[in-house]
């Protein structure tokens, strides 16, 4: 049976009084009891199709042409009315990010308890079905859950939480929105497991939303692939990865990162090492404002090298201390004991104008594309700042150096004069690793450079960074949590949990015979096997 | 908790205290002899007295003391209830206040309360509506109320509702109606005040994705909005209830001198023409301490009715730019 | 090149051949805001009154002062648009002739709000620890002080006249700016681009003068315009009191005092300067926030 049968539809958004097409002509269908992953990179609509299907479009959001038929009611034009009938007792939806998706001053039980009430059960049999919700979404203790209210439960409860809600409608078809963007690879593996299992236990149909071909791949009976608000390509995960008819299908399967290291390390020489991290320890303070809440964020005795003109990775899952090991090599954060050398220099214990000379060697490239950049800066004087920090040449030439390293960063010089808003969030950081060149450093560390990025963006950025190294002989210190990523580029890596280093060593090696147990569960957690198993 | 609620408390004292240290250091360290002032305000020439009469005055007043020993007796004095004595009635200030407060009281409470009425369903309203063009008349139209002087809307009201129309007396303090008028020309500020905050705030609430989820769930408009917006945009908003109470005690300056009611807000009008010192700063002390209050019964309520601080110990309520921020 | 490209094609952002830059987004702002005739019509009527403050020859030819007992309390008609008072004298330039004085206090109050307020706010949120306690307590406790209140002790030791409310209310005003600034300076000082600006060498006066500031400036700004009105209305509140310039000069609020002892028989002398009044604060209000919508 069809439970979801779209044909022709169009959805678009009003701004400034014109419509601006979101999804085009798009024909999809979901039968009973399927599993379809509809992937895309941001911008291809595919959030839009989710919302047009559950009849949540945003308020400037309209449908303008086509049709989408679910579960027999005609959704394109329908009243509020039709579409709350529609939703939870026939769709369901566990939402993109779970830190945010619940009502933070209602208790846990009480939000599904509604969704309970609305099929029509009433009285003590309400919370006898929270309960088994909750059991069935696979909340351990759901007596203690229900009564807690979302800020005392970690992501991956308030996301089992979410899954509970979407169940107790009792729905055809649950729609889960970027199911794994928002948690720790562990905690998504397990979850979407568990949420695998539950729907075809159920028979319930689920359509996954994803940018992330190789969670598509992992899960899905069909993938569909959607570019620019249009269907690109679909079919079976095996097909779409290893035969795939579309040229950009096949650019997103060569482009999502699998766990094979590119550099070998392992029989050759260990370069002067650049950067050497000694038994560095970090306390917050209790009383901390700034830091209160991540107190637990401390380093324990971690010890780092990076080797000069290579790569050293530090992985883990987030609030393992690997950030805050990348800010105190830089001298941004201090250290409670150990020592940190830069190119024969200590740096702990400097002040800031004593560390300022060695930011010449060492420069910084940050995570997220749009904060990275003054937005009242054009492009050109973000690069040339710490050139004009450092009194280097004249107005003339730094001009010059400001063409050549947009060159070396693969941009138009006609970009020099262009604001951060008329980039996309690739260039941005292609801006931000020109300026980190500008005083031509040693050493550039970089804090999840490519997390923000789509796929076949994240994909030319690692290349970029690779032919750099080359080219200028520059050693890296990467900061990721995702370690696809990280065989891609590191020579070497350090895996970190718990504000401890738990195994280091070349990434050929640690990531093909792990001896940590954590490192095995970060590695059996990434997604793509079907990926890597077709390739 | 208990620390908690003796923290506020003590806080709430002390920023009294800074309050009135400050009115004093105002009206008493800036460059004037409040016995000049009060001279020159009662049309007397200070060199038509002798030496010995300004000396004997001023001792009256406590005025030829150091400017220590001063502020120490009007601290003091405060404690106890005790404000001095009035520079131009020459009766103690607290009997003063005592008689007009009633009157100043029920005006500001009935204002405060219609005021909370009126700006909660308008910006329910100009949130909720339906129908298109009403909602953006309704979210337009608290900055028109906020827009408007309010002697002009006293003004305008007068010469319609008393003039035009007789409904309501223009002036005076007796009876329940006339109270009406005043009463609605404060509420037409502050009601605007809180509605625009309130408006934003609903905006807010509306795009947080935990509203999504509660829609996916099937339930019904109002439903989502009852129990889920509402309160999670009021919260923050309440910390602007301060902010009103403040605002109706002093519209009543100007509503009571239109209106010709007797009140605090006229005394502080005739206090300020008068250049009558001690009234000034008993007036600004009580206002300030009206304001502490509300502030420190927010401060103590807040907890109860958000469980993201009663269930975490030791956090303060989170101002509302950091709501607005997430 | 061909990466870049890639990136093009893949994320479509400005095309390379476009025009881009500041003046182009300059130029952009301008045409969004030129297309609202509201905003066009408030910043007409703010420029008007501005400007008919420094020269209010130049939209009445009458002599605020001259009386004429001919035309006594005449209703507003095309010879005297805002009628006349009871002396007979024009209204309409009575009003333009009490701008100088009411816009002259205006500015004298924005400017201490706004120096005192973004010296107080930039400070506070950009030494942060002991420095900022200490102020933002201080400015908690002239918070606790309602703002007309404050103004009123102020007048009262200074004494009446123009410049002292315009001191008063100024200072009432300052605790709301200082908030405002402080609470952006914290904001953009965390931001990674001020953190890359140190990292790649930057000193903090630096950092503060090229990055902090610009990017705080715009709720500041928006602030600024609304409390113009804020500022007005007390301004106006405080001359209504009695507290203003001295006869015959006659503030806006002055002349909505004078005029309400005649309500009953001549209406307009106190209403049209209240509207005259209203309509500028409803003007910059607007503007206010069609700019706050604006930098969102």
């Amino acid at each position: 049976m069809t439970l979801v049968d779209i044909k022709g539809l169009d959805v678009g958004y009003v701004r400034h009084r014109r419509v601006r097409p979101a999804v085009a002509g798009l024909d999809l269908t979901v039968e009973a009891g399927e599993v379809v992953a509809i992937v895309g990179e941001s911008g291809s609509g595919k959030t839009t199709t989710a919302n047009a299907i559950i009849g949540l479009l945003p308020p400037n959001g309209r449908i303008t042409a086509g049709s989408a038929v679910v579960d027999g009611v005609e959704t394109a034009g329908a009243s509020e009315r039709t579409l709350r009938r529609l939703r939870g007792s026939v769709v369901g939806l566990i939402p993109q990010d779970p830190m945010v998706g619940l009502n933070p001053t209602q208790r846990v039980g009480h939000q599904i308890a509604e969704a309970v009430r609305l099929r029509g059960i009433t009285g003590a049999a309400v919370p006898a079905e929270v309960l088994r919700f909750l059991e069935q979404a696979g909340v351990p203790d759901p007596e203690l859950r229900a009564r807690q209210y979302p800020h005392e439960l970690s992501g991956g409860l308030r996301q089992r939480a979410l899954i509970a809600i979407a169940l107790a409608g009792r729905p055809k078809l649950i729609i889960a929105d970027e199911p794994t963007s928002a948690l720790d690879v562990t905690v998504q593996k397990r979850i979407l497991d568990h949420l695998g299992g539950l729907v075809r236990e159920q028979g319930i149909s689920l359509v996954i939303i994803t940018h992330d071909l190789a969670v598509a791949a992992d899960r899905a009976d069909r993938i569909v692939v959607m570019r620019d608000g249009r269907l690109v390509e679909q079919g079976d995960p095996a097909t779409i990865v290893s035969a795939p008819r579309e040229s950009y299908t096949r650019r997103l399967t060569a482009a999502t990162p699998r766990l094979a290291p590119r550099f070998d390390v392992r029989d050759q020489a260990v370069p002067e090492p650049i950067l050497t991290l000694t038994e560095v320890s970090k306390t917050f303070a209790g009383n901390d404002l700034r830091r209160g809440a991540r107190g637990f964020n401390a380093l324990d005795k971690v010890s780092v090298t990076v080797p000069r003109g290579r790569t050293h990775a530090l992985v883990g899952e987030s609030g393992c201390g690997k950030t805050t090991t990348l800010r105190i090599a830089l001298g941004l954060e201090t250290a409670t004991s150990g020592s940190v050398v830069l190119d024969g220099d200590e740096i702990v214990g400097r002040s800031w104008n004593q560390l300022r000379p060695l930011r010449r060697k060492a420069q910084l490239v940050h995570q997220d594309p749009f904060a990275t950049l003054d937005p009242k800066f054009t492009v050109g004087q973000s690069i040339t700042e710490p050139l004009v920090s450092f009194r280097i040449g004249n107005r003339r030439s730094r001009q010059e150096r400001a063409r050549e390293l947009l060159d070396q960063v693969q941009l138009p010089t006609s970009y020099l004069d262009r604001l951060p808003t008329e980039l996309s969030g690739g260039q941005r950081q292609r801006v931000a690793i020109a300026r980190a060149l500008a005083l031509r450093p040693d050493l550039i560390m970089l804090d999840e450079p490519v997390s923000a990025l789509d796929v076949l963006v994240q994909e030319q950025i690692l290349q970029l960074l690779t032919d750099l190294q080359a080219a200028l002989g520059l050693s890296y210190l990467f900061v990721s949590h995702d370690l696809a990523v990280v065989a891609e580029v590191a020579h070497t890596v350090s895996v970190m949990s718990h504000g401890k280093v738990v195994e280091h060593g070349p990434v050929a090696e640690v990531f093909t015979s792990p001896r940590s147990p954590w490192t095995r569960e970060l590695i059996d957690a990434i997604p793509g096997r079907r990926v890597v198993d077709a390739a | 908790m208990a620390r908690y609620v003796a923290g506020r408390v003590v806080q709430a004292v002390v920023v009294l205290w800074a309050a009135f240290t400050l009115t004093f250091a105002i009206l008493y360290l800036l460059p004037s002899d409040p016995m000049e002032l009060q001279l020159a305000a009662a049309g007397v020439q200070p060199d038509s007295l002798t030496p010995d009469q300004l000396a004997a005055m001023k001792h009256r007043f406590g005025l030829d003391q150091s400017m220590w020993a001063q502020y120490w007796q009007h601290l003091t004095g405060v404690l106890h209830g005790d404000f001095g004595t009035s520079l131009s009635q020459q009766v103690p200030v607290s009997d003063l206040i005592t008689e007009r407060i009633d009157g100043t009281l029920l005006l500001s409470v009935t204002a405060a309360v219609l005021s909370l009425i009126a700006g909660s369903a308008l910006a329910y309203l100009a949130t909720f509506a339906r129908w298109n063009p009403l909602r953006v008349f309704l979210t337009r139209l608290p900055a028109l109320g906020a827009s408007f002087p309010q002697f002009f809307v006293a003004l305008f009201l007068i010469q319609f509702f008393s003039f035009q129309l007789g409904w309501f007396p223009a002036t005076g303090t007796e009876g329940a109606r006339s109270l009406v008028m005043p009463v609605v020309t404060i509420s037409v500020l502050a009601s605007s005040v809180l509605a625009q905050v309130l408006v934003k705030s609903f905006d807010e609430t509306l795009r947080q994705p935990y509203i999504a989820t509660a829609r996916a769930k099937g339930l019904s408009r109002s439903a989502v909005h009852l129990r889920h917006a509402f309160r999670n945009a009021a919260l923050p908003a309440m910390t602007i209830l301060g902010v009103l109470v403040g605002l109706t005690v002093t519209s009543s300056i100007v509503v009571e001198t239109v209106f010709t009611r007797e009140g605090v807000g006229k005394l502080a009008q005739e206090a300020v023409l008068s250049q009558d010192v001690p009234v000034v700063l008993a007036v600004v002390t009580v206002a300030a301490a009206m304001f502490v209050l509300v502030n420190l019964i927010v401060d103590l309520l807040y907890p109860l009715l958000d469980p993201r601080i009663s269930h975490t110990r030791g956090r303060v309520r989170p101002a509302p730019e950091v709501v607005t921020s997430t | 090149m061909t990466t870049a490209v890639a990136d093009l094609v893949t994320e479509a952002p400005l095309p390379a051949e476009e025009a881009g830059g500041r003046r182009a987004n300059l130029i952009a702002n301008l045409v969004q805001l030129a297309r609202k005739p509201v905003f066009l019509l408030s910043v007409l009527y703010v420029l008007f009154v501005v400007v008919s403050a420094f020269w209010p020859r130049l939209f009445t030819s009458q002599d605020p002062y001259e009386t004429n007992p001919a035309a006594v309390a005449q209703a507003p008609s095309a010879a005297h648009l805002f009628g006349t008072d009871i002396y007979g004298r024009d209204l309409w330039s009575r009003v333009l002739h009490g701008s100088p004085l009411t816009i002259k206090a205006t500015l004298i109050a924005l400017a201490i709000a706004l120096v005192a307020g973004l010296g107080l706010g930039i400070v506070s949120g950009f030494f942060g620890g002991l420095v900022d306690a200490v102020l933002m307590r201080g400015i908690d406790v002239l918070l606790a002080i309602p703002g007309l209140l404050l103004a009123l002790s102020i007048v009262t030791a200074l004494g009446y006249g123009t410049v002292p409310v315009a001191v008063a209310v100024g200072v009432a005003i300052v605790p709301g700016f200082a908030r405002t600034t402080r609470a952006e300076v914290l904001r953009v000082k965390t931001l990674p681009y001020v953190e890359a600006a140190r990292a790649g060498g930057a000193s903090w006066t630096r950092v503060l003068l090229r990055h902090i500031l610009p990017n705080s400036w715009g709720p500041v700004a928006v602030l600024a315009v609304l409390d113009a009105g804020v500022a007005i209305i007390a301004i106006a509140s405080l001359s209504f009191l009695g507290f203003g310039a001295a006869p015959p000069e006659a503030e806006w609020g002055t002349l909505i005092a004078d005029g309400r002892n005649y309500l009953v028989t001549s209406w307009w002398l106190s209403l049209l300067p209240g509207l005259f009044v209203a309509l500028l604060v409803l003007g910059l209000n607007h503007i206010s926030k069609t700019l706050q919508e604006l930098t969102r």
